[in-house]
């Protein structure tokens, strides 16, 4: 259960045999994650922690058929990887990778739709469904199976609340980076779909950010579709000065445009209830959810 | 990365959209120079970064020659903004009838450059569009397809134009587009694009900024940024030269942390308990000891900086690299501010055990950690 990913997941890394892509290879396999082959040009025939290494997704596919990847690939490269997995059939793109040009990262989101592949990222943390599968760079002990799905904007961010949800024994049925880039595959109204027609999700936590304004649209989408499960947001960059890009390319204010004020002002007119600090929002799920704590 | 209006203006020439005629002056002498090969009257221009230059008098309008130099000479010894202007574009003014907007930019939504135009130009498009929306046209472009000639003749269209002007104004807007694409552009405009007197479109201003992660692309721009052609302080062209981020604030709790989200709710739980932070510094995933330990360096060189707040959540970070970084900067910076540590995730048992050791105190809780620095940062005034 939980939503994109669960235990029949099958992944390829793309960039498996890099520092990173190897080292998060082998957290993702002691997690559980079935990863069925590694992918770096010019390193097939090689292994990373007992999993082979292949010179092109194609070939992967021939042997292994898997229907996800997850990338670690350099921003110059990157955006290649992610079109070489969707033409090969991969409906499921976890990019990794940070700092990939915003030309690029269109030219990718347009051949995804066209080829109904989801992108999660780039410049996330990845995905994770407790207990089952996790194509991400997240820390594990952290999360905890549960009821709250959880869909942000901020990796570290959403340890963060994640820690404090699973302290106070709210385990999680799927938490979703977005990415912090400007332009991203999937988005908080998708994810809302989706968490509305997973059983196991009893309430959604959504982490935003300053800039652009998918946030509004987001409680645009709530308010209109009278969204059926309890939602609790938190925005962050409240003390940002505008003009300032706030470390994530996509996090900044341009006049009066993309303000935390605006976002948290847009959700609880939609009746979201925003957290005002991180740790607060356990506590507001409590209210809103009778769940049974584990 | 911003682009002076010059550099702008230069590119939007070399794409075949007519400027003003104009020159770069960084003297007087160059000034008169540049005045004198131009039809008078002509506007003068200071060339810097900031927005609302304008209203700051980096604009001076002038009817002879004599009067340039004078310009000249009062913008290049001006501050605007607290930046020291080193250059001002003079060009030739224009008879205007008309002024308009048009620009493209990124529209997160769909995923997509989207085409702005609107026919009030010359003032904030922001305003424009929050205050009369029926004034604003805004056109998805297909990644594939690029913007099209249709496209750009119905956007002149709804912008009251006819007749031969749809098809003039729609080739200024497709090179316009093809010069934000080729130049990786996450935002270029021309604000105002002018219809003059005698029915030619001229770009009057304009602005680019180039997305810094195509810099790769791109080389001249970044060696212009490094080598100091910015807004950004010492600071932050440091971290950037090392791949950090850093913004410079108001108050005088240092902040280091990882994720950009996370430094941003650190600022905001330090501003909720009534502190000032004094930067943004995100130190990224994976960052190694040496990069925490240079990220301290870049800190603690602003001497606002009463207390430190380190907060670490490792993911892709290894906290036992953070507490080796945090160890190696207190040995060689000789660090004696008064520290707030927090460090939870990959390798934290290692990463406590390395600063407990050091006789570091580490805190698991971000809200107590945030509590306990602006707690410091008020003692002993200020």
């Amino acid at each position: 259960m939980g939503i994109i990913i669960d235990k029949n997941t099958r992944a390829i890394v793309q960039g498996a045999t890099g520092t990173q892509g190897s080292f998060h290879t082998k957290l993702m396999i002691d997690y559980g994650t079935k990863i069925v082959a590694g992918m770096t040009p010019g390193k097939g025939g090689t292994e990373v922690h007992g999993v082979p290494v292949y010179d092109t997704v194609e070939e992967v596919q021939e042997k292994h058929s898997a229907n996800a990847s997850i990338i670690f690939v350099p921003a110059a490269f990157a955006a290649d990887s992610a079109l070489e997995a969707i033409e090969n059939g991969i409906k499921t793109v976890v990019i990794i990778t940070e700092h990939i040009p915003i030309k690029d990262a269109i030219e990718v989101m347009a051949y995804a739709r066209q080829m109904k592949a989801k992108i999660i990222g780039p410049n996330t943390p990845g995905i994770i469904t407790p207990s089952e599968c996790k194509l991400g760079i997240m820390p594990s002990h952290i999360f905890k199976p549960g009821g709250i799905g959880m869909v942000s904007r901020s990796g570290t961010l959403t340890y963060e609340i994640a820690a404090d949800l699973t302290r106070t024994q709210l385990g999680q049925s799927t938490c979703l980076g977005l990415g912090g880039d400007p332009i991203t595959g999937l988005n908080f109204i998708e994810a809302l779909r989706m968490f509305e027609k997973d059983q196991q999700t009893k309430a959604v936590v959504l982490i935003g950010e300053i800039g652009g304004n998918l946030e509004e649209l987001t409680a645009e989408h709530i308010a209109k579709e009278k969204y059926p499960k309890p939602v609790v947001a938190f925005v962050a960059g409240r003390s940002a000065p505008p003009g300032k890009r706030m470390g994530h390319a996509g996090a900044i204010v341009m006049g009066k445009a993309g303000t935390a004020e605006s976002k948290i002002e847009a959700f609880r007119k939609a009746g979201v209830e925003v957290a005002e600090k991180p740790g607060d929002v356990p506590d507001l799920l409590a209210k809103l959810v009778d769940i049974e704590r584990e | 990365m911003k682009l002076y209006e010059y550099e702008a203006k230069e590119i939007l020439a070399k794409y075949g959209i007519t400027t003003p005629r104009g020159g770069l002056a960084a003297s007087v002498a160059q000034a008169h120079e540049i005045a004198t090969k131009l039809r008078l009257p002509v506007v003068v221009k200071a060339q810097v970064l900031v927005a609302g230059r304008g209203k700051a008098g980096g604009i001076l309008f002038c009817q002879s020659v004599d009067e340039v130099e004078k310009s000249a000479e009062k913008l290049l010894n001006m501050n605007i903004k607290g930046i020291p202007v080193k250059s001002v574009w003079i060009e030739e003014r224009i008879q205007v009838k008309k002024e308009l907007y048009f620009g493209i930019t990124t529209d997160r939504y769909n995923q997509c450059y989207v085409a702005v135009a609107s026919s009030v130009g010359g003032v904030d498009i922001e305003e424009v569009a929050s205050k009369t929306p029926e004034k604003v046209i805004n056109t998805s472009i297909n990644p594939e397809l690029g913007l099209r000639p249709f496209q750009t003749r119905e956007i002149a269209r709804k912008m009251g134009f006819s007749g031969n002007k749809l098809s003039d104004l729609g080739r200024i807007f497709e090179r316009l587009y093809v010069a934000g694409i080729e130049n990786d552009a996450e935002l270029i405009e021309m604000n105002p694009v002018v219809e003059t007197v005698d029915g030619k479109f001229v770009a009057a201003d304009a602005r680019i900024i180039v997305d810094d992660n195509a810099l790769f692309r791109h080389q001249d721009y970044k060696k212009r940024l490094m080598e100091g052609g910015s807004d950004l302080s010492l600071q932050e062209l440091e971290a950037m030269n090392n791949d950090l981020a850093y913004v410079r604030l108001d108050g005088n709790i240092g902040v280091i942390g990882n994720g950009a989200g996370l430094v941003m709710a650190t600022l905001d739980t330090i501003q909720y308990y009534g502190g000032k932070p004094a930067n943004f510094l995100d130190v990224g995933g994976g960052a190694p000891s040496e990069k925490t330990a240079l990220a301290l360096r870049i800190v603690l060189s602003d001497p606002r900086v009463k207390t430190l707040f380190i907060n670490i959540l490792g993911g892709i970070t290894r906290c036992d690299e953070v507490a080796r970084g945090i160890l190696e900067a207190k040995k060689k910076v000789g660090v004696t501010t008064p520290m707030v540590i927090r460090l939870v995730g990959t390798n934290e048992e290692e990463g406590k055990r390395i600063l407990t050791e050091a006789g570091i105190q580490v805190l698991e809780s971000m809200e107590e950690a945030a509590r306990r620095a602006v707690e410091i940062s008020k003692q002993g005034g200020s």
